[in-house]
């Protein structure tokens, strides 16, 4: 009896093991299959680096050829004869002006409006319409902002070419960068937390003030972020609205522009040198391109590190 | 207080309804949601701002004295001619459209391919870092690419091509390849994550390979939102100003080969208008050639939206 149970249970064990071998076998069709699978991942995978590979080629070459000149003496000494010898102190004190004017200036309307989209605006063709004109104004170019700022800023309202005028027109340029980060953040606070807020009596600004923005802050600290180095890296807007090609200034002294003055700026001294002035030794430009690329990819790597910092501390 | 309500309510309770809805707070609010408002139209605003403003400085030479015709069909682009100053822009759209083309034909295999595999072919780990990657590389700034246009490629398509001259439309496209792929990587793998799970398990559940998902499935799928990552690349292109100027040279004419120098319309605002005297022909030509390239963008992001809103309709998301 036992021994036939067991004889019994040894043939189902062989039977269930023959067709497991019919079943998970490849056939020559899937087989193939498998092939084209593999083609298309590795070519895949080869269009994905090649456009991965450029940018680790890029930074590298670049650092490279600045090595000579690199040193602080280079980011904090003036531009010298010329603009042929020398650091980057005044064009770089000129981009934080224009980075933290513009900011000051970006931050509260792009907030808000988020907060408007995200809270507020109703499902209907209006709202629909101010997001359209969030996606157009990110898709002007830099350009017509140009001339956007120099025809309002500079001549309309009388400002001149000055810092001032050309942080507008950069505000201006890179709010969608804010409002589409902020409302990512918005919309990521659940529903519950509103309603549950909403029931205790809280008004709707209440609660966006106490619950929504607070639970929301790493989303909106990280598209400032990004509008900061959006906003350092431009060139085209500020050209004729602010930046000017050589300024002599005071070394270390953070406080030496004026804002109704005209200031230098990394990316337009770096188009100058590179451009304009004629025999520029050939690392002087390396170096100016590689501080604002290393000031750039710097603020956004902190973007992304306080991102995913962020994420990982998430409760919900 | 008058609450309108027949039932006599609970004097304790009424005065909880009071300090609710007539806080000294209240004013407050309604100021705060006002100023939310204001700041929420802000966008449009600034949108019509961009228009007007560029519109007033140029509206003038738009409306008297200029050839409409002419400008936008002759080749002649001749500013600042002492005699017989002639503004013929074809050529520069010509240029504009000669780069475009060159850099969407690069960028769209390389970009939607990239796509594909981040949102379908990667393990987590490994998206993250390209995404990453891809990231940064969109935030190198403009004229960091038209330096590179000018100091690296310059000397390379030179050697190796063995042209005259380095700043071409080659050089400009592939640079601006580079510049519009991480708009293109990043739009359409959002498109192909907006494809719900259903589809794939779906089709898997059919016995479709992985790849077999993607071309059948996910493709059809996210046709219109991969459609518009392709427009919004294309106008990143178009409006591309510091990038072009540095690394397609700057002679304005007709190109018959990738190799020749051209000049683009954005281009040409940035390196004329601060020798253009304020209110001069030669200005308002540069504001008209504004107007131009906003109209031509609005254009085209109107069509992205009106493209990627078209799939929530219909495939009801």
């Amino acid at each position: 009896m036992e021994a036939n149970r067991q004889i019994l249970e040894a043939e189902l064990e062989r039977e269930i093991f023959t067709h497991s071998q019919t079943l998970f076998t490849q056939t020559a069709k899937s087989r193939q299959e498998q092939w084209i699978e593999n083609l298309v991942k590795t070519t895949l995978l080869i269009l994905t680096l090649l456009i991965i590979f450029p940018l680790i080629l890029i930074v590298g070459f670049l650092f490279y050829k600045s090595l000579p000149i690199l040193s602080f003496e280079f980011l904090f000494s003036n531009p010298i004869r010329g603009m042929r010898a020398g650091g980057v102190w005044a064009p770089f004190l000129g981009t934080i002006y224009l980075v933290v004017v513009s900011l000051l200036v970006a931050t509260p309307i792009g907030v808000l409006a988020a907060v408007y989209l995200n809270e507020y605006a109703r499902n209907n063709w209006a709202t629909r319409i101010t997001n359209l004109a969030v996606v157009n104004l990110a898709g002007v170019p830099s350009i017509v902002h140009a001339l956007f700022g120099l025809g309002a800023f500079v001549l309309f309202a009388r400002m001149g070419r000055s810092i001032l005028a050309a942080s507008l027109t950069l505000a201006i340029m890179t709010l969608p960068v804010i409002i589409a980060s902020t409302k990512e953040a918005l919309g990521a606070v659940p529903m519950a937390f509103r309603e549950a807020c909403w029931n205790v009596g809280a008004s709707r600004w209440q609660t966006i003030r106490q619950i929504v923005l607070p639970n929301s802050t790493s989303g909106i600290l990280t598209g400032i972020i990004l509008q900061v180095s959006r906003a350092a890296g431009e060139t085209a807007p500020i050209m004729f609205t602010g930046a000017i090609f050589f300024k002599a200034l005071d070394e270390g002294n953070i406080f030496a522009y004026n804002i109704f003055d005209q200031c230098m700026a990394l990316s337009m001294h770096l188009f100058t040198i590179s451009t304009q002035v004629p025999d520029v030794p050939e690392a002087l430009p390396y170096g100016t391109a590689v501080v604002l690329l290393g000031a750039v990819l710097l603020i956004n790597a902190v973007a992304i590190l306080f991102r995913v910092y962020f994420r990982s501390r998430k409760k919900w | 207080m008058e609450t309108g309500t027949k039932k006599p309510i609970d004097p304790k309770q009424q005065g909880r309804i009071y300090e609710l809805t007539h806080s000294p707070g209240q004013f407050a609010e309604s100021v705060i949601e006002w100023i939310i408002r204001i700041c929420g139209i802000s966008a449009i605003v600034f949108v019509f701002g961009i228009f007007f403003f560029v519109f007033r400085e140029g509206a003038a030479f738009l409306f008297g004295g200029l050839d409409l015709v002419q400008f936008l069909t002759s080749t002649e682009w001749y500013p600042s001619s002492v005699s017989n100053q002639r503004y013929g822009v074809l050529a520069l759209i010509v240029g504009t459209i000669s780069v475009t083309i060159l850099a969407m034909v690069i960028a769209v295999p390389f970009g939607l391919g990239a796509a594909i595999f981040v949102s379908e072919f990667c393990g987590p780990k490994l998206k993250e870092v390209f995404k990453v990657v891809i990231e940064l590389l969109a935030a190198i700034p403009s004229v960091v690419w038209g330096f590179i246009g000018l100091q690296v490629m310059n000397p390379l398509i030179i050697k190796y091509l063995d042209a005259p001259i380095g700043l071409s439309v080659l050089n400009g496209g592939c640079i601006l390849a580079l510049m519009s792929v991480p708009i293109i990587v990043s739009i359409g793998e959002d498109a192909l994550k907006a494809v719900p799970d259903s589809y794939r398990e779906a089709a898997e559940a059919l016995g479709a390979s992985h790849w077999q998902v993607v071309y059948r499935v996910l493709l059809p799928a996210a046709k219109n939102g991969l459609l518009a990552a392709v427009l919004l690349g294309t106008g990143r292109a178009i409006g591309e100003t510091m990038a072009v100027l540095m690394a397609t040279g700057h002679s304005v004419n007709i190109p018959t080969s990738l190799l020749d120098s051209v000049r683009t319309l954005t281009a040409t605002i940035a390196a004329e208008l601060g020798e253009a005297p304020v209110g001069s022909d030669h200005y308002q030509v540069l504001f008209i050639i504004g107007i131009l390239l906003f109209t031509i963008t609005f254009i085209v992001n109107l069509t992205a939206d009106l493209v990627i809103k078209g799939i929530s309709t219909e495939n009801d998301l």
